[in-house]
């Protein structure tokens, strides 16, 4: 069936402005939501009396970029919170996976007894505030010695993400039709086997939208981040923060240094685009 | 190559009380094509599942070359199965379909490659090996099936369905293929259906199933002319038998007229059976009148009422091509050739020609 049949037939004048209106709708929705981003970049061009006084005296130049990318005594080099971050999300994230995959077949494909029971275990752990959790695990991280280690953050981030992967990527091995896994099973596969050349090239789109995901989630963390690891462990929201100084004006240094960490993220984002919608939307459809 | 044998086989899924197959026991010989037929619900999924692995057995066993694999993996039974949905790998071309199980089984890749092409050439499938399933054909996605069944040759094929998605047309001519195939290839075939004319065509001896239970397992000619209760007499056949209510003692009256018939099974006639080719209109003793005519050019199927009983009933005869008669004229109608007698539990008692 196509859009056109499910859709609601209008008579000509009113389709033309109906179709005005929803345009307006969405450029004004869009316009809103692109403003404070749009604001920031703008910002991260300025000066900091331009930035401050909300004016562009001074002209726009990538100054405030040099400023914060170079390293300032005592504080967080940006090179070091680049790459505590990119250690920390991609070993977390690799963990989430290797951890997420067998457990939603369990889930999804064959199933263990209470297997409702443990899918509602795992979205229960989310249902805490973040703030509930973090005084035992700060008192057992400063215990084993963790605190301010790159370690605390990727075992965090594993737990953080891997309901969500395991909620995920269940959904999209339910997907994939049980014929297929029980020719596979006739055809000799064994377990691994069917996990890798047949379930998962099948789910490939939503594998790779569930660890965009957690690459994402993992990124942007900041409460466990500045809870547990003001030192040398430190990621790029806390280098963001870092840029706030306490003596002068920062907003267009602050403007830049966010701009800088969200560069990767929108890369990303915007590479991984189109096979995250359809990894997306795959759920939806049935 | 292999039998097959069902030893009393049942399964009972969890959260039922009617085991889904009940006691199935059946012999499959070396090289035959056995049709498993039944209406849906039957039980025939579930027994073709069993013999693959796929469901397990709650009692009773499985033997394939007198060997207990009840207890044995699906690809440890060395089988090869066709599902309906043809279950083609989306994401592999017909080759590394059609190698899959070869690849799996370490099968080196030159004699790999040699095997799917003498296999691909004897299905017509050679100019599409290194397509995608998505751009096949219907018909051309069912021989990638069977080419990935054949390629691995297994003792025992099964197939569920494997021409239910394909346009009538293309249905018939395959069923034939297949049969000429499966003769040559001389693998013992589990094959299962839910339609009898594919069953009757098709099978060397065809199995019929109700609610789990094995009805009669004959050759196509023994479910036609010798059903064993009137369930396998109404399922086989096409248009179904005639089915009348008798009295249980006395000479048989149909439609208020002595058919001839003087045999009473010791006091257990229940029920009279007879094909639509028996009817004779024009010659007899029984009133009728034709409801419906359905000519298909090589023989007409001539729908009649009578009064039986004090009831309406329909009945169907088969008259020959050309038939004069026209809607709504009273005839009078009789039975010539086999008719048959079933008791109270609906088994077959007596056959009696006429």
């Amino acid at each position: 069936m196509s859009g056109q049949e499910r859709g609601t037939t209008l008579g000509v004048g009113e389709r033309r402005a109906g179709r005005i209106a929803v345009g307006v709708v969405a450029w004004v929705v869009g316009l809103v939501w692109i403003f404070p981003v749009a604001w920031t970049v703008f910002t991260s061009f300025k000066t900091e009396q331009d930035a401050t006084a909300q004016t562009l005296t001074q002209g726009l130049s990538l100054d405030r970029y040099r400023e914060v990318s170079s390293s300032t005594e005592g504080t967080l080099s940006l090179a070091t919170a680049l790459s505590n971050s990119l250690f920390v999300v991609l070993v977390s994230t690799t963990l989430v996976m290797l951890l997420a995959v067998p457990t939603a077949y369990a889930l999804a494909i064959r199933r263990v007894p209470k297997w409702r029971d443990i899918l509602f275990f795992f979205i229960s752990t989310k249902f805490l505030p973040v703030v509930a959790s973090i005084f035992p695990i700060y008192v057992y991280a400063e215990k084993w010695n963790l605190i301010g280690t790159r370690t605390i953050l990727v075992v965090l981030y594993t737990a953080m993400n891997l309901p969500l992967a395991v909620w995920m990527i269940r959904s999209f091995f339910m997907e994939v039709p049980r014929e297929l896994i029980e020719a596979a099973e006739i055809d000799g596969t064994k377990l691994i086997n069917q996990l890798r050349s047949v379930i998962m090239p099948i789910s490939a789109p939503g594998l790779a939208a569930t660890a965009l995901l957690c690459v994402i989630f993992a990124w942007n963390e900041y409460f466990y981040a500045i809870q547990l690891n003001f030192a040398s462990g430190s990621t790029m929201p806390q280098w963001v923060i870092g840029n706030v100084d306490t003596r002068g004006n920062f907003l267009a240094k602050l403007s830049a240094a966010s701009v800088i960490a969200c560069l990767p993220v929108v890369l990303a984002g915007w590479i991984a685009q189109k096979r995250m919608i359809r990894g997306l939307s795959m759920g939806a459809i049935k | 190559m292999a039998s097959v044998q069902y030893d009393a086989a049942t399964r009972l899924y969890p959260g039922t009380s009617r085991p889904a197959v009940n006691e199935l026991s059946l012999t499959i010989a070396d090289g035959e094509l056995l049709v498993l037929v039944g209406p849906s619900g039957s039980g025939k999924s579930t027994a073709l599942r069993m013999l693959a692995g796929l469901e397990p057995l709650d009692a009773g066993r499985i033997l394939i070359a007198d060997r207990d694999v009840s207890a044995v993996r699906p690809r440890d039974r060395d089988i090869a199965m066709v599902f309906q949905n043809y279950a083609l790998y989306p994401q592999l071309d017909v080759a590394a379909n059609m190698g899959f199980a070869l690849k799996q089984q370490g099968v080196p890749k030159e004699e790999r490659m040699q095997r799917v092409r003498d296999v691909a050439k004897l299905l017509d499938l050679e100019p599409y090996l290194d397509r995608k399933p998505r751009n096949l054909s219907g018909g051309q996605r069912q021989r990638v099936a069977m080419g990935r069944a054949i390629v691995r040759r297994p003792q025992v094929y099964l197939m569920d369905e494997p021409l239910s998605n394909l346009d009538a047309k293309l249905r018939v001519q395959t069923r034939t293929e297949l049969v000429e195939l499966q003769a040559r290839l001389a693998v013992t075939t589990v094959y299962v259906t839910h339609d009898q004319v594919e069953a009757m065509t098709m099978g060397d001896r065809v199995a019929v199933l109700r609610d789990g239970i094995l009805q009669q397992c004959d050759t196509p000619s023994a479910l036609y002319h010798a059903p064993a209760n009137l369930f396998v007499a109404g399922f086989i056949g096409s248009p179904a038998m005639n089915q009348l209510h008798v009295s249980a003692t006395g000479p048989l009256m149909i439609g208020g007229a002595d058919v001839g018939i003087a045999d009473d099974v010791g006091g257990e006639r229940a029920m009279i059976g007879f094909r639509p080719e028996v009817v004779v209109i024009g010659a007899g003793s029984i009133p009728a009148r034709i409801r419906v005519i359905e000519d298909l050019g090589s023989e007409v199927f001539v729908h009649l009422v009578i009064q039986h009983e004090g009831e309406d009933h329909r009945l169907v005869a088969k008259a020959a091509a050309p038939f004069t008669g026209a809607v709504g004229d009273n005839v009078q109608i009789g039975l010539r050739g086999t008719v048959h007698l079933f008791d109270t539990s609906d088994a077959r008692r007596a056959t009696i020609t006429v």
